[in-house]
């Protein structure tokens, strides 16, 4: 396990690094930032200077490794728009992109597991063909047409929450209402999926014959193996969540890290974007490993191979 | 299942009872104001968005200030100013004058921010606006003088709007970041609080001069938060949490104005879009360079349909390569109005009978290039279309690998042809042109201070631009403001909103 363990974590870093390597290529192939730095209306003039100033004339490589060298250390350097430290700005917007993500995930554990759960008992009952339906309306609607509909509902005829910001938990309603709606349809499926495989089986037979109550049998037997999939799928789609949802965050104005990263390629603000390219990609490294670990628990035969 | 439904609806109890209040905008003295941009540093030094300008109005001053509907400089820190020569500005500030913290306003101030913009090490991001400052020297308490490179007539312009005086000692102990952070100035209105990006307060600075050009503020409070998303701006503004916002698009501006709850303006702007064409060759052997084939695309775009569908508001067709109230701007120029058929003749006198294929860049208003590209498909013209950021696209001008764009420029809100013309037109990387009779011309309405002259000057270089059809001048811009229907709020062909103007009704 102690083997298998430390070469996970390797490969992790391997990848981490292979990652920033290639945005910080990929960024810096997409324009010039002393052009986005100096704005709409730069002169030539505006621009050398510019250049001049944070060092874009060197050798791009030289320019890469002192950037890793330093984000090693936990330095990401200046943000070239807002001239403040990128860690500072990086603390300031992340819990907002990391509140909406848990709050998301758990909206939608929430509701797509006891729906599917609930399916799985009634195939093609009523119950089952809303579970459907629910799940069909959530995979085919765009998130974006979705929260401005929740926005003129329950804020502007009905105007029960606010539209934009990120000081209450109350503004996080809405919010967590379209992102994690986004992410049911696919768990719902999964756990009904699972669900009627394993309810079909043959322990569940027998603790049916041994005369155990419904909800153990469900809770207890059932679900808990059917879930083990949906563990995984849930880990990809919290990654994805964590990262913020930059349709979401602009929509209700929440100012988290995934709309910062967004506006900052735009505006070819380097620093914060290979500070959040790495951030994320380290959220998924760690949620990778984790489930790679946690599936060798569960399973011994993963550890060997 | 009954517990169940009980701790529910206790649930949605608490929910409610958690909800702020409706953020009030007259009832609590707050006026709301909501944009799109996330600006970068409130030091209007180190921003380059029109966002930017907005913020240095309101919190600082300068020593003149342009009155924007006669388009005059009059003084403001200044009690009075002269030219004393081509290269020497005089001018003698009014005394008494303070800083939001108290510092007090005086002759060191004005010589500290002159000598520091002018000196390239500061790093202000925006050369031009500085560039022109040799030094300011003070003669005495009360009287300055700036010291100019060379004779600059615009000078006056950068005076009035793009120097904003700082307090030394703050400035000089803080920097621009700390300035960014917890800014200082002496304009009518002090900030209060910045969150970079996300929002900025202000409140009414109670010691501001009381018989200044830019009148006396009357609300109290001014509360900026910045949403990228134009719908939830409506929803924000309709349900009351937002009593300003601007840049509504055409049509959402006519279902705003008849739902009844917010007023809209609309108000001409600086803006103008222009089609640039590479008549120099720059990018190698193109059909361009024929000012046949040039003037042939002037006809062949019908600049009043789309102006009248789609650009709409006050905006109309320019003809000259400026905006009409900026001075120089000469109107009495060749036009081009709408004739496909002479723009097929000419496109066959030029030896291009049946068209020919180009590529054709924009990096805004996708909708009115497609209608473009349509008008040029009419006459034969064929154009691959390449739409980019706008820092891409000017990354490929400058690389000479784009021979016509459609592109727009704001002058800076500057009244005044050396903002635009001189700006396209001397041979700099954005010249595609580089005519050097046009070059000469500009230069000498640059640098000279005879009004009639640099008007003369002006007008032979714009008549020869367009006679040459170097641009295709399109149309100018416009910008809706909505606002709540409790705001007084007058909006100005410059764009700069002035919220100290702003009141109540």
């Amino acid at each position: 396990m102690l083997v298998y363990t430390l070469k996970r974590l390797l490969l992790a870093l391997l990848v981490a690094m292979t990652v920033s390597a290639i945005t910080f290529s990929l960024t810096y192939l997409a324009g010039d930032p002393a052009i986005a730095m100096a704005g709409e209306t730069a002169s030539d003039a505006d621009i050398e200077y510019i250049e001049k100033l944070y060092g874009f004339d060197r050798p791009i490589v030289v320019q890469y490794f002192e950037w890793a060298l330093n984000a090693f250390q936990g330095d990401f350097g200046q943000s070239f728009y807002f001239r403040i430290p990128v860690a500072d700005l990086l603390l300031e917007r992340l819990p907002v992109s990391m509140t909406l993500g848990v709050s998301a995930i758990s909206f939608a554990i929430l509701l797509s597991i006891p729906l599917g759960v609930l399916a799985a008992m009634r195939p093609n009952s009523l119950l089952d063909r809303l579970a459907l339906g629910i799940s069909v309306v959530g995979q085919a609607m765009p998130s974006f047409w979705f929260a401005l509909v929740l926005i003129v509902m329950f804020a502007v005829w009905y105007p029960i929450f606010p539209t934009t910001g990120s000081e209450t938990w109350v503004h996080f309603v809405l919010p967590t209402i379209v992102l994690g709606y986004y992410a049911t349809p696919a768990i719902m499926r999964l756990t009904r999926t699972g669900m009627l495989e394993v309810l079909g089986s043959d322990y569940i037979r027998t603790a049916r014959a041994k005369g155990l109550p419904q909800h153990i049998i469900l809770f207890k037997h059932a679900l808990r193996n059917a879930v083990i999939p949906v563990v995984s799928l849930a880990a990809v789609q919290f990654g994805f969540m964590l990262g913020g949802s930059i349709v979401i965050e602009s929509i209700f104005a929440l100012h988290g890290a995934g709309y910062l990263a967004w506006e900052s390629i735009g505006r070819n603000d380097l620093p914060v974007v290979q500070a959040v390219v790495l951030v994320f990609s380290l959220f998924y490294i760690v949620l990778t490993f984790l489930s790679d670990l946690l599936n060798a628990w569960l399973d011994p035969r993963i550890r060997v191979g | 299942m009954k517990k169940f439904l009980a701790a529910s609806a206790l649930a949605s109890l608490a929910l409610v009872s958690a909800i702020p209040a409706a953020l009030a905008g007259k009832a609590d003295d707050t006026l709301n104001i909501v944009w799109e941009r996330e600006l970068e540093n409130v030091d209007s030094y180190f921003n380059t968005a029109r966002e930017g300008i907005i913020v240095t109005r309101l919190t600082w001053d300068g020593l003149l200030y342009r009155d924007p509907k006669t388009m005059d400089y009059v003084p403001l820190i200044a009690k009075s100013f002269k030219w004393v020569d081509d290269t020497t500005l005089e001018f003698e500030l009014r005394e008494g004058l303070t800083f939001h913290n108290g510092e007090e306003l005086d002759a060191d101030d004005v010589v500290f921010t002159y000598n520091w913009v002018a000196n390239p090490d500061s790093g202000v991001k925006t050369q031009r606006n500085v560039n022109w400052i040799k030094e300011a020297k003070k003669l005495d308490k009360y009287k300055v003088q700036v010291m100019l490179k060379e004779p600059f007539p615009a000078a006056l312009e950068f005076v009035s709007g793009s120097v904003p005086i700082y307090p030394q000692d703050y400035y000089s102990k803080v920097g621009p970041d700390g300035m960014g952070q917890k800014p200082v100035g002496s304009g009518p209105y002090k900030i209060t609080e910045v969150e970079p990006g996300k929002k900025i307060v202000w409140e009414k600075f109670d010691g501001y001069m009381k018989d200044g050009p830019k009148g006396t503020p009357t609300i109290g409070k001014i509360v900026q938060r910045t949403i990228p998303e134009r719908n939830t701006q409506i929803a924000e503004l309709l349900s009351g949490r937002a009593d300003w916002m601007w840049r509504v698009p055409a049509d959402q501006a006519d279902r705003l104005k008849s739902s009844g709850k917010v007023q809209i303006i609309n108000e001409e702007t600086f803006r103008i879009g222009y089609i640039t064409m590479d008549a120099a060759g720059i990018t190698g052997d193109t059909p361009l360079k024929n000012p046949l084939v040039r003037k042939a695309i002037s006809y062949a775009i019908d600049r009043k349909a789309i102006v009248d569908a789609l650009v709409r508001g006050k905006s109309q067709v320019v003809n000259s390569a400026c905006f009409p109230s900026q001075f120089g701007c000469e109107s009495d120029v060749t036009k081009y109005p709408y004739d496909p058929a002479k723009a097929k003749a000419l496109l066959a006198e030029a030896g291009y009978p049946d068209g020919f294929t180009i590529d054709f860049y924009a990096y805004r208003n996708r909708d009115y290039a497609e209608a473009m590209l349509n008008f040029l498909s009419q006459v034969g013209i064929k154009a691959n279309f390449g739409y980019l950021k706008y820092a891409a696209l000017r990354d490929k001008i400058r690389s000479k690998e784009v021979p016509m764009a459609f592109m727009t420029w704001g002058s800076y809100s500057i009244n005044d042809v050396s903002a635009i013309t001189s700006h396209f037109f001397t041979h700099g990387k954005d010249d595609l042109a580089l005519d050097p009779k046009v070059k000469e011309l500009l230069q000498k309405g640059d640098t000279t201070v005879d009004s009639a002259v640099r008007k003369q000057a002006y007008s032979e270089a714009l008549k020869l631009i367009a006679e040459q059809a170097y641009w295709l001048p399109l149309w100018s811009y416009n910008t809706n403001y909505a606002f709540s229907n409790d705001v007084d709020f007058t909006p100005t062909s410059d764009e700069i909103p002035r919220f100290f103007t702003a009141s109540w009704k």
